[in-house]
């Protein structure tokens, strides 16, 4: 299983799994922030987009994420002020530039975008800002890791794990969980050649026998991680329980706002605390991002749910797992037809 | 950022400069007497040619009995100027193309402003001047027009809209439902210019090297491909949605099926950097100056010279073919070896996280 959703990007985009022996199945993991990000805190983002004398800034790919009745880019269809930045830092300049509005970053993702959230709202104190919040979902890899690894279906026999999550964290943390489930675990780039060379890393561990966390990504990854970033996500961030979409709760896997940067939480500055989500009944997005289904496998596949009308998020990325299974479906049926 | 794109005013100094007004008034499009001094100290001196002066509500011109091609679109880009081109380049530029994709010499243009309240006179000067030279290098004359001003905030700078006409010769058939399997798929040059150089500037981002906006009149071009063959199937210039777009179009409405191979797609350094920090897909981004050829096999190499030789193609590659496999469907294969499907897009084109 490939963790992070860069990773599944690059086997796709490059036809990966094509090259492979067909021994080998990769599992896309949970590792795209997009899929992940829990119904709530969409319909949450969307009920703030949509008040007045607030501008929300975010990636730009959440604007399309479908909450319950529409997403952000409807929301700014409808007149709401929804700007699409690049980094949380162009929002911390929309906040300097408008003193009269709320600006809200939406945060979401793993650890390689909280540094530079945290760096956004460690700024907004420093210069003084009374109108920048965060609205704060990041979560983290190894305890989603570890839910599935502990999980009995769990049929993942080793892990590349995400780059630039290690680039950031170091990968000690993985260390234990290589030794307690007995799993190889690979610390592996986003080139094709970094995926297959980590693919082939994870299977000679396997025929060795071994099972230890290893560094394909030597090239930006150091053991400790970053120390400046970590020691600024520790200042600003702590760590919490967090939703994951299709994975439900999972104990101290996320980030939010430490109690002595609350004054910056949108989730306690806005009245949203009611807001609360159901998935889908649908959607099977938990068990496709467990790896225990293959997308074609749910009732909802390419009939009520497309790229175009999404109903669970793996269907919204380009990195999601039913997006990518979609795409090939019309290759593979007329191939089909046209051998047979 | 980029010299070239600093005007000198002087030199562009009109004969009876409109200073009195330095902004664009609602009254420049009212119908009065500031309407008719913008015509007639800009648009008729800038855009002179005999079907123009009459200003009669329309163009009233001779064409040879046959086939008229007939095109129209709308440009609201923003901003309206940017490295290698502005928005009147782009106007004239956008609908001669439309036109030589149909086949067709372009002939006449008309042109549609709307403007916002406000809009500096020497930018509207600018953009008049540009569709001049515009239409000059395509060969094209601008006989008829329409200047309305919205209330400020009702517009955003200056709206274009550019219809016209063309003639196609009477043994030309191009149109997106001729791909026959067989065909050879033929990229008239670099790709994603356009579309890289306006996130750059909207992004605020510099790079080492200025991206500038391939924006080109691909009429001459076309007249040089159909000298050297009659045959060319399907001619189609891939702006929004970039070549994959394009290619999907052409496969679904041919019913066929459509490989390229991703390393013979010219794609220049810098734009494939810009595309890996903006998280974009540079099949998917915009072209204003390039053109997909689709053409029998056995004229495959007659035409590709023939582009070559033209300044707007001479990057001309062969980057695919049609096949009878997975019709309606598009697929790459990559430069690793494995092959994708290139899928058309689900609404537009978003920056990926991470």
């Amino acid at each position: 299983m490939e963790i992070c959703g860069g990773q599944t990007h690059t086997i796709v985009k490059f036809g990966l799994e094509g090259l492979l022996p067909k021994e080998l199945t990769l599992v896309h993991g949970p590792g795209c922030p997009v899929c992940v990000t829990p119904l709530e805190i969409i319909d949450k983002a969307i009920a703030i987009a949509s008040m007045p004398g607030v501008i929300l800034a975010s990636f730009g790919d959440m604007l399309r994420v479908p909450g319950s009745s529409k997403d952000l880019l409807t929301v700014r269809a409808e007149g709401g002020n929804v700007r699409m930045v690049y980094s949380p830092l162009d929002a911390l300049t929309i906040a300097k530039q408008n003193p009269d509005k709320k600006v809200v970053f939406f945060g979401v993702g793993f650890e390689t975008t909280a540094p530079a959230n945290a760096m956004a709202v460690w700024q907004a104190r420093r210069l003084g800002l009374r109108n920048f919040f965060l609205l704060c979902s990041h979560v983290l890899v190894p305890p989603a890791m570890e839910a599935i690894l502990s999980s009995p279906a769990s049929q993942v026999q080793g892990f590349l794990a995400a780059g630039h999550v290690c680039t950031v964290m170091g990968y000690e943390e993985y260390i234990p969980l290589a030794e307690k489930y007995n799993v190889p675990i690979v610390v592996t780039g986003f080139e094709p050649i970094d995926i297959l060379q980590g693919v082939y890393m994870t299977v000679k561990q396997l025929e060795e026998g071994r099972a230890d966390v290893e560094n394909q990504y030597v090239r930006s990854v150091r053991r400790e991680g970053n120390i400046p970033a970590r020691k600024l996500m520790a200042e600003v961030f702590e760590v919490t329980d967090r939703a994951w979409r299709g994975l439900g709760v999972i104990l101290s896997s996320g980030y939010k706002l430490s109690m002595a940067y609350a004054e910056f939480d949108a989730e306690q500055i806005f009245d949203i605390e009611s807001i609360r989500t159901v998935e889908s009944p649908l959607c099977i997005a938990g068990q496709v991002l467990q790896g225990l289904k293959r997308p074609h496998d749910c009732p909802a596949f390419g009939r009520q749910c497309t790229p175009e009308k999404p109903l669970g998020a793996p269907m919204v990325s380009s990195e999601g797992a039913c997006a990518a299974y979609y795409r090939y479906r019309h290759y593979r049926t007329s191939n089909r037809s046209v051998s047979a | 950022m980029d010299n070239k794109q600093e005007v000198d005013f002087s030199a562009l100094s009109c004969p009876i400069p409109i200073t009195d007004y330095p902004r664009v008034l609602l009254a420049h499009g009212g119908g009065g007497k500031l309407s008719q001094d913008l015509i007639r100290k800009m648009f008729l001196p800038e855009f002179s040619n005999p079907l123009l002066e009459p200003l009669h509500d329309g163009a009233v011109f001779l064409v040879d009995a046959g086939r008229l091609a007939f095109s129209t679109d709308s440009y609201v880009i923003n901003p309206i100027f940017f490295p290698g081109g502005d928005i009147g380049k782009l106007a004239v530029n956008g609908t001669v193309n439309d036109l030589a994709m149909c086949g067709a010499k372009p002939l006449y243009l008309s042109v549609g402003l709307i403007i916002e309240e406000g809009l500096p006179m020497e930018d509207l000067w600018r953009v008049v001047r540009s569709m001049k030279e515009a239409a000059k290098e395509a060969g094209v004359a601008l006989v008829t027009g329409d200047t309305k001003v919205v209330e400020k905030g009702k517009g955003d700078k200056i709206f274009i809209n550019t219809s016209g006409v063309g003639v196609v010769e009477p043994d030309i058939t191009i149109g997106p439902n001729r791909a026959n399997v067989g065909d050879t798929i033929i990229l008239s040059g670099f790709i994603a210019e356009h579309g890289i150089a306006i996130m750059l500037v909207r992004e605020g981002l510099e790079f080492e090297s200025t991206m500038e906006s391939d924006s080109a009149p691909l009429n001459g071009l076309v007249e040089k491909m159909l000298q050297a063959s009659r045959n060319i199937h399907i001619l189609r210039d891939p702006t929004r949605g970039g070549i994959a777009g394009v290619l999907n179009e052409i496969a679904q409405a041919s019913n066929v099926g459509i490989t390229i191979s991703e390393d013979r797609i010219p794609l220049s350094e810098g734009v494939r950097g810009a595309c890996e920090i903006l998280g974009l897909d540079p099949l998917y981004v915009a072209n204003e100056g390039k053109l997909l050829a689709f053409v029998p096999p056995a004229e495959a190499e007659a035409v590709l010279q023939a582009m070559r030789f033209h300044p707007y193609g001479r990057d001309a590659v062969i980057v695919g073919e049609v096949v009878a496999n997975h019709p309606g469907t598009v697929v790459m294969k990559s430069t690793i070896g494995g092959s994708r499907v290139v899928d058309m897009l689900s609404g537009e084109q978003l920056p990926r996280i991470c």
